[in-house]
């Protein structure tokens, strides 16, 4: 395993902030997502235990509803900034932000700055807040050193690679050096940076793209052989699972954390209760 | 208006500009003067035997045969052989270039030499490069009565000699070259930067050579 | 040609169902994908290339109007004429009275975008001219009267047994019984019928990848040669470019064509990079004798100064599209005018208005990819946002997701509220699926659940269950 220092550490594209330090005790709010809120509360589980983990004393501020994306990317500019506003008024004052999410990690940290940028008032903020704000992965990697998970998990599992989290936050190698530290054997799939084809409103707006899109997606997974399908971010797995499932391949399917916390009790994403306990 | 000042002027009040601002004339006169060269790739800048053998090999990576001659004065003897060896029959079109004129042609008796523009009904044509590029294995041939550009296009062959001093490491060393040659801001007619054989990909994406150009590009380094 | 942009969803679904076609689109996905990354990886400068490709471009657009003059200035002193064009129209009529003033009969023609953004072909083919379009590409797809469906692959959703059908039906002079199976062969029966327009033509068109102020020369850059043939037979060689083509010098198109091959198919460099500077000289022996550049605006001055600026500093690669998988979904025709993909989804609303473009920058993921690749760094899915949001102000989104948006913004600026209507979502969803782990249907949902199934909450909210955890550990 190579050895991590603090000057190897991954710098997304074009971003020239300084690395931020993590000390024992330091503040720690999670962003939950809204799609973890209200599908997926394990996942959030899951990110407060590893963020403890690493000594971060976490807090869930309770003036928090989503990113403000939907909003962003279907033009309406002025519900994102007011959105934008109210989850920097409710996170800017603890030392780190930390999202269970590339894309809506990607949303805090790249186009909050930019939506704000001509707001004298705000600008300041929203950089402050960028700058503090990291997915949870890359948090646990590059900004609190972990390089060893302690969790142990039994089979193969493939990665895809979600599009923000990889293209705007530079996630690639942290979530796969941490599962192969807990002894996961990881097997790549074809295409693993191809769009899934969620993509937000996108995969309702354009059903028919979408579903060629996932078709591929999980045409890939189904080669990989693997039994467990992991990514970052809940959308993308949401779309996964419902398409592997609805072509009954039989596939688990978790977010990354739960691997790295070692909290598989719940059933997989779009998995029963009852297929889950049957096979215990 | 014109069409001609209706352009300008959309774009000097898209750009927020006025006409006759000297400041942007300015800018705009030494870079065309200073012409900076931007990011050269250290790939090609190698001592003289390293770089002509990269120029050999780039050209080879892309289908063309590379030989190296040590005496001009083989050229035509050389060239009588390569002929042969490729069942080509021993007629070639070349320019009036300085270097391959003065060339021994007696001594390839078989060879048929046409003096001229190529027409079409050649099969191999004989060029002079005025440069090459070891960085992309890239010729450089300036058009004119020296080296008409249709017999870089026109016959099934395309041979191009070029002396070994005029290869260098990156494009902006031989477009110095002709800036000297040709006065800063002039340009032969056509000049041609010639990366291999003419293919085309576009049935299935599969790579197919001759498309319109030449099918065979031969290259003999001399010196 | 026929904009059919506004109906690109029913596009989309019949190229989705066009076997041949998703046949083809296979072969975009495999090759240039793979030769891109292996070339890039080679040159260990490509990133820096692109940033200084990228200030290059930025440079000259913020003194476009100046190089612009300086270009024009130069190829008048070589002897040639620019023609300005401030629409598509002003082009076709300069191009038509060039030809008409030499009573051309046969036009041979480079692949030109251009050519295709201003119906170039239509124009002459009614003036009683024969166009002949000769990049092998463009001549498979002119015989099967289409429009091309990539910006540098033109053909690339034809299959070769296509291509051998076409030729069959067209070159209807040459034996039946002649065996066309393999691509070479194709290759070769069409090289020798356009080597014969080649010698004919009166007039060559070409487009340009560049023009260079420092010099007024323009520069093609192709594979075949063809685009050479064109441009030196015929006595008279128009050049058809847009004028954000302009670079300043020598050095600077150096630095740009570095970037340009390998982003396009995976090349070091193209085969054939030509630089055209006037007509022949006095004393050269081949070369055309009248020398034309027809320099068209088409919207594109408007654009500088606006969120679209940097589209204009596109150099048509391709690999923007080579890397998308909405176009590997559906194909360049889906998006319905000349310009497919991403640089197509920004540029076609700016070129033919929003109202018939607006379905285009909306078909994005925004995964990424393109900008990822994109040469000249062009922020692709920023400005597909851009257009999202022009269109959200002038209230051209459908009424039901503005509707739908309205909605979900009063409960996401409301937390309390939010939190309480999210539980009750949750809640009912996950009762209704009765323990299955997942919702094969839901109402509204219909767009998901039609082809998977909905992944079923898991019960409480985080929110709520972090309420309780909390007030656990209170009491």
């Amino acid at each position: 395993m190579a050895k991590r220092t603090r000057a190897t550490k991954s710098k997304t594209q074009g971003d020239d902030e300084t690395p931020i330090g993590f000390k024992t005790g330091d503040s720690v709010a999670l962003f939950v997502t809204c799609l973890v809120d209200m599908f997926r509360p394990s996942v959030g589980f899951a990110a407060v235990k590893l963020v403890e983990s690493r000594g971060g004393e976490v807090a869930v501020p309770r003036a928090q509803t989503c990113c403000g994306q939907p909003a962003f990317n279907s033009g309406d500019r002025d519900t994102a900034r007011d959105i934008a506003k109210q989850v920097i008024a409710a996170f800017e004052r603890y030392d780190h932000v930390v999202v269970p999410s590339g894309s809506c990690g990607g949303m805090i940290k790249k186009h909050y700055p930019e939506l704000l940028a001509d707001d004298p008032q705000w600008a300041p903020r929203a950089d402050a807040l960028s700058a503090k704000t990291h997915e949870l992965v890359s948090f646990l990697y590059d900004v609190t050193g972990m390089t060893e998970c302690h969790e142990t998990f039994e089979g193969s599992v493939t990665y895809h690679d979600s599009c923000s989290g990889l293209r705007e936050l530079a996630i690639k190698r942290q979530p796969r050096r941490l599962l192969e530290s807990a002894g996961v054997n990881i097997v790549e799939m074809k295409d693993s940076e191809v769009c899934c084809g969620f993509g937000g409103t996108f995969c309702v707006k354009y059903p028919d793209i979408s579903n060629t899109m996932v078709g591929k997606k999980t045409g890939n997974i189904a080669a990989t052989g693997a039994g467990t399908l992991l990514a970052g971010d809940l959308g993308c797995l949401m779309n996964m699972a419902g398409k592997l499932r609805r072509e009954g391949i039989d596939i688990e399917v978790r977010h990354v954390a739960e691997i790295l916390a070692g909290m598989t009790d719940e059933p997989p994403i779009a998995g029963s209760h009852e297929d889950h306990d049957g096979g215990l | 208006m014109s069409s001609r000042d209706t352009i300008l002027a959309t774009i000097r009040r898209s750009l927020d500009a006025t006409p006759g601002d000297r400041t942007r004339a300015a800018t705009v006169a030494s870079r065309l003067a200073d012409a900076p060269s931007g990011i050269i790739p250290a790939r090609g800048q190698l001592p003289d035997d390293k770089r002509i053998k990269l120029f050999a090999k780039m050209l080879e990576d892309v289908s063309a045969t590379v030989e190296r001659l040590s005496d001009v004065n083989d050229l035509p003897g050389r060239l009588a052989e390569f002929l042969k060896g490729h069942n080509l029959p021993p007629q070639i079109v070349r320019g009036e270039d300085e270097m391959l004129s003065t060339l021994p042609w007696k001594n390839a008796k078989t060879l048929e030499v046409k003096v001229g523009r190529a027409d079409g009904t050649e099969m191999v044509g004989l060029s002079r490069a005025f440069g090459g590029v070891a960085e992309t294995g890239t010729l450089m041939l300036a058009s004119g009565p020296a080296n008409p550009t249709s017999v870089n296009f026109l016959p099934e062959v395309h041979v191009v000699a070029i002396r070994a001093e005029d290869i260098a490491g990156d494009y902006e060393s031989v477009f110095a070259r002709l800036r000297e040659t040709y006065g800063t801001g002039n340009m032969p007619r056509t000049f041609n930067l010639i990366t291999g054989a003419s293919r085309s990909a576009d049935i299935e994406q599969t790579l197919l050579l001759g498309a319109h150009g030449p099918r065979r590009l031969h290259v003999m380094i001399v010196g | 040609m026929e904009i059919t942009s506004p109906s690109f969803k029913d596009n989309a679904r019949q190229a989705m169902a066009d076997a041949d076609l998703q046949r083809a689109l296979g072969n975009v996905e495999k090759g240039f994908i793979e030769k891109r990354a292996k070339v890039v990886a080679k040159l260990p400068e490509f990133e820096d290339l692109r940033d200084s490709a990228r200030d290059i471009k930025n440079h000259t657009l913020a003194h476009l109007d100046l190089y612009l003059e300086h270009y024009e200035k130069k190829v008048t002193e070589a002897g040639g004429k620019v023609h300005w064009a401030a629409d598509a129209e002003e082009a076709r009529k300069a191009i038509l009275d060039i030809c008409k003033s030499v009573g051309a009969k046969r036009v041979t023609k480079g692949k030109s975008m251009i050519s295709e953004e201003i119906a170039l072909n239509a124009a002459m083919e009614a003036s009683g001219m024969e166009v002949v379009e000769t990049d092998l590409g463009e001549y498979i797809i002119q015989l099967r009267g289409e429009h091309p469906s990539h910006i540098i692959a033109p053909a690339v959703h034809v299959n070769k047994d296509q291509v051998e059908a076409d030729f069959r039906r067209v070159h209807s002079q040459l034996p039946p019984e002649r065996n066309l199976d393999a691509p070479e062969s194709l290759l070769a029966e069409a090289r020798g019928i356009l080597r014969e327009k080649f010698l004919s033509a009166d007039v060559g068109i070409t487009g340009a990848n560049f023009l260079i102020a420092e010099t007024g020369t323009s520069i093609i850059v192709t594979n075949e040669g063809n685009g050479d043939l064109t441009q030196i037979l015929p006595r008279i060689h128009i050049v058809i470019a847009s004028l954000e083509k302009i670079v300043p010098t020598l050095e600077d198109v150096s630095q740009i064509l570095r970037v340009l091959a390998r982003s396009a198919t995976g090349q070091e460099f193209s085969v054939y990079t030509t630089l055209s500077t006037g007509p022949k000289r006095a004393e050269d022996p081949d070369g055309p004798e009248e020398y034309h550049v027809v320099l068209l605006d088409n919207g594109r001055s408007s654009m500088i100064g606006t969120e679209f600026q940097d589209m204009l500093r596109c150099i048509r690669c391709g690999a923007c599209m080579n890397h998308c998988p909405v176009y590997h979904a559906v194909g360049g025709h889906a998006y319905g005018w000349v310009y497919p993909g991403p640089m197509g989804s920004v540029l076609t609303p700016s070129l033919i208005g929003v109202e018939k473009g607006g379905q285009l920058p909306n078909a994005s993921t925004f995964c990424g990819r393109c900008e990822s690749v994109c040469p000249m760094r062009i922020p692709l899915p920023k400005m597909m946002r851009h257009w999202r949001e022009r269109e959200f102000e002038r209230h051209l989104s459908p009424s039901a997701v503005r509707w739908g948006l309205g909605a979900w913004a009063y409960a996401a600026k409301r937390p309390k509220f939010y939190q309480l209507v999210t539980r009750i979502g949750a809640l009912a969803l996950n009762l209704a699926s009765r323990n299955k782990g997942a919702l094969r249907w839901w109402p509204l949902a219909g767009g998901w659940t039609k082809y998977r199934d909905l992944p079923a909450p898991q019960g409480k909210t985080f929110q709520q269950m972090w309420a309780d955890k909390q007030k656990g550990a209170r009491s």
